[in-house]
């Protein structure tokens, strides 16, 4: 007992490391293990040969022998990759940054000028957050074609919103609650505007709210799918998923090679931009979860 | 609250309309909203109830329907494979969702240890829900390959089967490989929101249930779960609406095949309606799955009430 590590909670330090090992490290390690296999599977296979690839008896899968770029520079050259991953970006900054401002607005009316209703229309707008895509598409295909949006960035920089607006509202909701209501009569009692104290005192005291609801709404748009593969037709004005799916396929001739390294580089922005911001994801994912 | 404000105005300073029009809340509020409704309206609320009313009627791509009325929802009765993507549907979302609550919350009881590089852990643990479904389904189809597949590679090499297994290329498998798939992917989000609810449980109930001489099992069951409880409803709804209207995992992977065995209802509403053009028909697909997700909504809202009343909350 005397032995026992000041920096323990509880009664941790009951328990021995082999037995820790076996309760918590092993199982933990195990379902890491299968998480990040998928990863693993696609870099290698990015950076694999096809003479390797597709050859299990001489060259063991699980390793390279001789790396090559000889995939990516397929995808980089011989498709329209860069075009997909250029809309990708445009698409999802905008209907970000739309999905915000719209969200702002609503968030700070619905929780702060409290208009007649205001409970009701802050409900609906939950309740859009529960409509999924994929009961939307169909007539929504239909109106982006009647309004001449079909094959265009824009119609996606449009629909978007429809699924981050609702989600970033609530979650700005839950953030703008948090701050005191004092801040707000004074600046009132000092002649301020209600949109000075929008940008003044409510946006900057809750910059980490909008951090999340932005990361988290860039990364639901980029991995939008049913409504680019949908609304989209042309090569050029492709997002990546549906690039990758629809264009790397020629018939029955899968070009896996080419495939993993859209797989892999689509996923790697993503990605980067979440390992800056993991707090904010995380708290916007489970923010939305909690509220 | 209105009627405060406005002698406020009135008496300050004689102003015009257009500035006491934006000291008035409901004016203001009015026009805070106008971005966020006039998009949810035109591309949410209007899509809804055109959905209701495509699906009544015989529209084509590129040209408008008529109203046929239900039948639709009659030629679908009859269809064996509407009926087969409805059993899809619902073995789907059941398996996957019970075994993604299962791990989900064991991986987050893993997590709620002590342990070192803990915030790194969690970080790579969340992985599979951020990168892009679509993308990580490919890996899928790859590791699934009839003739590549990596886990055939390493069962055959130790002996345990004597050939490939045709992992898409029967109905069960293929429909076990998608489940597994989707496993996959939502694991990490139960585990992290649950993980999040477990760091709110104060510790002092875990001292006093010790002082009381109970076991592990008591204090997860006496404690952990009913403390857990409206944040298991809530995340469990939600992985259910999300598993239940899924359909990149299928599209990528399968496509609804082998013979239509994994066809769910989002991807059958989608062949119909986008790849075979009939609009009417693949809305009317869509339109039968709100039941469903009705049901599932107001599981969460009561849910969601229940854990209000019992924290004393308002609303």
């Amino acid at each position: 007992m005397s032995t026992a590590d000041d920096q323990s909670v509880g009664m941790d330090y009951l328990e021995s490391f082999p037995r820790k090992f076996l309760r918590v490290y092993l199982p933990l390690g195990l379902i890491i293990f299968l998480l990040l296999f998928p990863f693993y599977w696609m870099a290698i296979a990015t950076f694999k040969p096809d003479a390797e690839m597709y050859d299990y008896e001489r060259y063991n899968p699980f390793w390279i022998v001789h790396p090559t770029l000889e995939h990516i520079k397929k995808l980089f050259f011989d498709t329209d990759y860069p075009l997909w991953m250029w809309n990708t970006v445009i698409v999802s900054v905008s209907s970000t940054f739309i999905s915000l401002f719209a969200s702002v607005c609503a968030a700070y009316a619905i929780e702060r000028l409290r208009y007649k209703g205001s409970r009701y229309i802050g409900l609906a707008i939950f309740l859009g957050y529960l409509v999924p895509p994929s009961i939307l598409f169909i007539p929504l295909a239909a109106i982006v074609f009647q309004l001449g949006l079909f094959d265009g960035n824009l119609a996606l920089i449009l629909t978007y919103p429809t699924f981050l607006i609702p989600f970033c509202t609530w979650l700005l909701m839950g953030y703008f609650r948090t701050i005191p209501y004092e801040l707000e009569e004074c600046a009132l009692i000092d002649g301020a505007t209600r949109i000075q104290i929008l940008t003044k005192i409510t946006l900057p005291l809750s910059l980490p709210g909008v951090i999340s609801a932005g990361i988290f709404a860039f990364t639901l748009s980029w991995n939008e799918f049913i409504y680019a593969l949908t609304f989209i037709s042309s090569s050029e004005n492709k997002t990546i998923p549906v690039g990758a799916i629809t264009e790397l396929v020629n018939g029955d001739v899968y070009h896996w090679g080419a495939l993993m390294a859209a797989a892999l580089t689509g996923s790697v922005p993503v990605v980067i931009l979440y390992s800056f911001f993991v707090e904010y994801y995380v708290s916007a994912m489970t923010g939305a979860v909690k509220e | 609250m209105a009627v405060m404000a406005e002698p406020v105005a009135a008496h300050v300073k004689r102003s015009s309309l257009w500035t006491r029009a934006f000291e008035s809340r409901n004016f203001l509020g009015a026009m805070f909203m106008v971005p966020a409704i006039a998009i949810l309206i035109l591309f949410l609320a209007y899509p809804l109830a055109l959905g209701f009313w495509l699906g009544m009627t015989d529209a084509k791509i590129g040209g408008a329907g008529r109203y046929i009325g239900f039948q639709n929802f009659v030629s679908l009765s009859k269809d064996s494979v509407f009926w087969l993507s409805v059993f899809n549907t619902i073995f789907y979302t059941v398996a996957a969702s019970a075994v993604k609550f299962a791990i989900g919350l064991y991986l987050a009881l893993l997590l709620n240890e002590r342990l070192p590089f803990k915030s790194i852990v969690r970080a790579i643990v969340l992985l599979p829900f951020v990168v892009p479904t679509v993308l990580s389904a490919i890996a899928f189809w790859w590791i699934y390959d009839s003739q590549f597949s990596i886990i055939s590679w390493v069962l055959l090499k130790a002996g345990l089967i004597t050939h490939y297994i045709d992992f898409l290329g029967d109905p069960w498998n293929a429909r076990w490989s998608v489940v597994a798939a989707n496993i996959w992917r939502g694991v990490p989000f139960v585990a992290i929101t649950l993980l999040a609810g477990l760091q709110t449980i104060s510790p002092s109930l875990y001292e006093a249930a010790n002082l009381d001489g109970a076991t592990n099992l008591q204090r997860f069951r006496h404690i952990t779960l009913p403390m857990l409880s409206p944040i298991i409803a809530v995340v469990m709804t939600f992985s259910v609406l999300m598993t239940f209207t899924d359909f990149q995992l299928i599209y990528t992977i399968t496509r609804g095949g082998p013979i239509n065995a994994t066809h769910l209802m989002a991807t059958l509403s989608f062949q119909r309606a986008i790849t075979g053009g009939n609009l009417g028909e693949g809305a009317a697909i869509s339109n039968a799955m709100i039941p469903f997700l009705v049901a599932a909504i107001l599981l969460s809202f009561f849910g969601l009430q229940r854990s209000r009343w019992q924290q004393g909350g308002r609303d």
